[in-house]
């Protein structure tokens, strides 16, 4: 099956600080991701993964090294340019209280996505499709249109974010870890919004997880990062059932299992 | 227009609001019912509150009730011009600064810098003594130039730790420009630390133009506050015991301050969502 590329990555690095307080963040990592597909760059904190999240966000631009959607690179996007890749590309963050801003309500929250569109809506559409958007997500409009953010739990906001996503329908999602900061009971329930996103909009998605669990559970490659380096990448059942790396080996031996003892 | 509302929900914010409205009516009717000139020589040196002189005379015989109204007017202008003058290029200065970053950051910090250094009443008294003509406009202003940079400082600091949240991040990957992450989303979280800078800055300024004024290079043949409490210290009014000459305006320059700083409480609990039960 050939599928099409979505982003090719090649030779991305970046280098924060200089001299004596240099530190490479992320070190000559190449891949690609293709349409319609779920992958995961596991690593450790400190790993590069979120700097390279950033980075194909368009939030930071790399040192070295190009990322390119369509045959186009996209450091050199400005003004409509960049709004055209964001309506592309699009993210979910972490910490589902720091994504908000503290003053405006959810619903001015999923008003502002309509930025990115060309053409905007008339205020019947958008209205009806924000109503839309938050049914799939399990959330009333009354309930949730008009509060702030802190009246929310962290389990909501992040669905918000999630309905947000799907109002602007993106080709590629980059979710920096969205499930961490979530009460465990809840994020089965979130990843399974996100997954219903490949389902509904044929998007792919890239998660940014320390979870070589969950990467397995969700994902059809794995892209393993370690110190900066990209150190292995295959799909997801070769990655756990003949991993190369020794870094590999060992967080697969990490990922705790319910029926084995655990030695602690 | 909501966050509006919720502002009057705080006792402290309509307390402070209501002093400083009278205080500012005061100053602004009072001299429409009384045609008195504040500068007429209607009595004696120093005499005591009366039933002709309320608060009774300066060291000149003038009303004193007359011209603390009327100074009351003219420091209040003072004090908001300054204010507003300073809060506005501050603020310019040090979000632009804060939030950009990089070289625009290096640039603006040394601009501060230099003008933080150089000690503003300098400036000031530099400049008042070029100045041939000297106005209350034009008083407010040179005040509120050489005030500006403890607010922009302030600003900056806070715009920076602001660059760096999620929710910028997110604005940015909703399409939104510079400018309007600027206003939308920096913006709010500094506003009541924006709205204090701007409280000291009223009353520093009133507090400078009192000095200046002090060294008689204040506004021309108009009475403030300032020009009274020096009058009061040329002429020996502590010494004499003549405790109305200099009272009344110290408590008054002390009343705006106040009103002032519980609006800006008042305020700082409506502006931080958190803080509103």
């Amino acid at each position: 099956m050939d599928k099409k590329i979505l982003l090719k990555v090649r030779n991305l690095t970046r280098v924060f600080g200089s001299k004596k307080k240099r530190v490479v963040a992320v070190k000559n990592v190449s891949f690609d991701i293709y349409e319609n597909e779920i992958i995961s760059i596991v690593g450790e904190s400190g790993s590069g993964k979120t700097t390279t999240a950033r980075m194909m966000l368009n939030l930071l631009k790399p040192t070295e090294g190009t990322i390119e959607i369509e045959g186009e690179d996209i450091s050199n996007f400005r003004g409509k340019k960049k709004r055209e890749y964001w309506r592309k590309v699009q993210g979910i963050f972490q910490d589902p209280f720091a994504s908000f801003n503290q003053f405006f309500t959810v619903r001015k929250v999923l008003d502002d996505s309509f930025k990115l569109f060309d053409v905007q809506p008339s205020k019947e559409e958008k209205d009806k499709r924000i109503r839309k958007v938050l049914e799939y997500v399990n959330m009333r409009y009354e309930e949730v249109a008009e509060k702030y953010p802190f009246e929310l739990s962290g389990g909501q906001r992040q669905r918000i974010m999630i309905a947000r996503i799907f109002l602007i329908e993106p080709k590629l999602l980059i979710a920096d870890e969205p499930t961490s900061m979530i009460d465990a009971v809840l994020r089965s329930s979130i990843l399974e919004l996100l997954l219903s996103l490949r389902e509904r909009e044929k998007s792919s998605i890239v998660f940014i997880t320390h979870d070589l669990g969950l990467a397995y559970y969700v994902s059809d490659r794995i892209l393993i990062m370690h110190n900066g380096e990209l150190v292995e990448q295959g799909s997801a059942d070769d990655i756990i059932t003949n991993p190369q790396h020794p870094y590999t080996k060992k967080l697969i031996q990490d990922v705790p299992t319910l029926h084995q003892e655990w030695a602690l | 227009m909501k966050t509006l509302k919720l502002l009057f929900t705080s006792k402290k914010f309509v307390f402070g609001l209501c002093l400083f409205l009278t205080l500012l009516f005061l100053g602004l009717l009072f001299p429409v019912f009384n045609h008195k000139d504040p500068l007429d020589l209607a009595g004696f040196m120093y005499q005591p509150p009366s039933k002709e002189f309320w608060l009774g005379t300066d060291n000149f015989g003038r009303d004193v009730l007359v011209e603390l109204i009327h100074g009351l007017k003219t420091s209040m202008f003072i004090g908001l011009l300054a204010g507003t003058v300073a809060t506005l290029i501050g603020v310019g200065i040090g979000l632009t600064a804060g939030y950009i970053g990089g070289w625009v950051d290096n640039l603006l910090n040394t601009i501060t810098n230099i003008f933080l250094v150089v000690p503003p009443f300098v400036i000031l008294i530099l400049i008042s003594v070029s100045l041939q003509n000297r106005s209350l406009g034009i008083m407010g202003l040179i005040i509120g130039i050489t005030s500006w940079p403890w607010t922009a400082r302030a600003v900056r600091a806070q715009a920076t730790s602001l660059r760096v949240r999620e929710h910028i991040d997110l604005a940015k990957i909703s399409g939104m420009g510079t400018f309007e992450i600027m206003l939308r989303e920096v913006l709010p979280y500094i506003m009541s630390y924006i709205f204090m800078a701007f409280v000291l800055q009223v009353a520093s300024g009133i507090l400078n133009e009192a000095g200046i004024s002090m060294l008689g290079l204040g506004p021309s043949n108009i009475v403030s506050l300032g020009t009274m409490l020096s009058w009061a210290l040329l002429f020996e009014a502590v010494r004499t015991g003549a405790w109305w000459a200099f009272i009344p305006p110290a408590l008054t320059i002390a009343f705006i301050t106040f009103s002032l700083l519980f609006m800006s409480t008042g305020m700082d609990e409506i502006f931080n969502p958190r803080l509103r039960s």
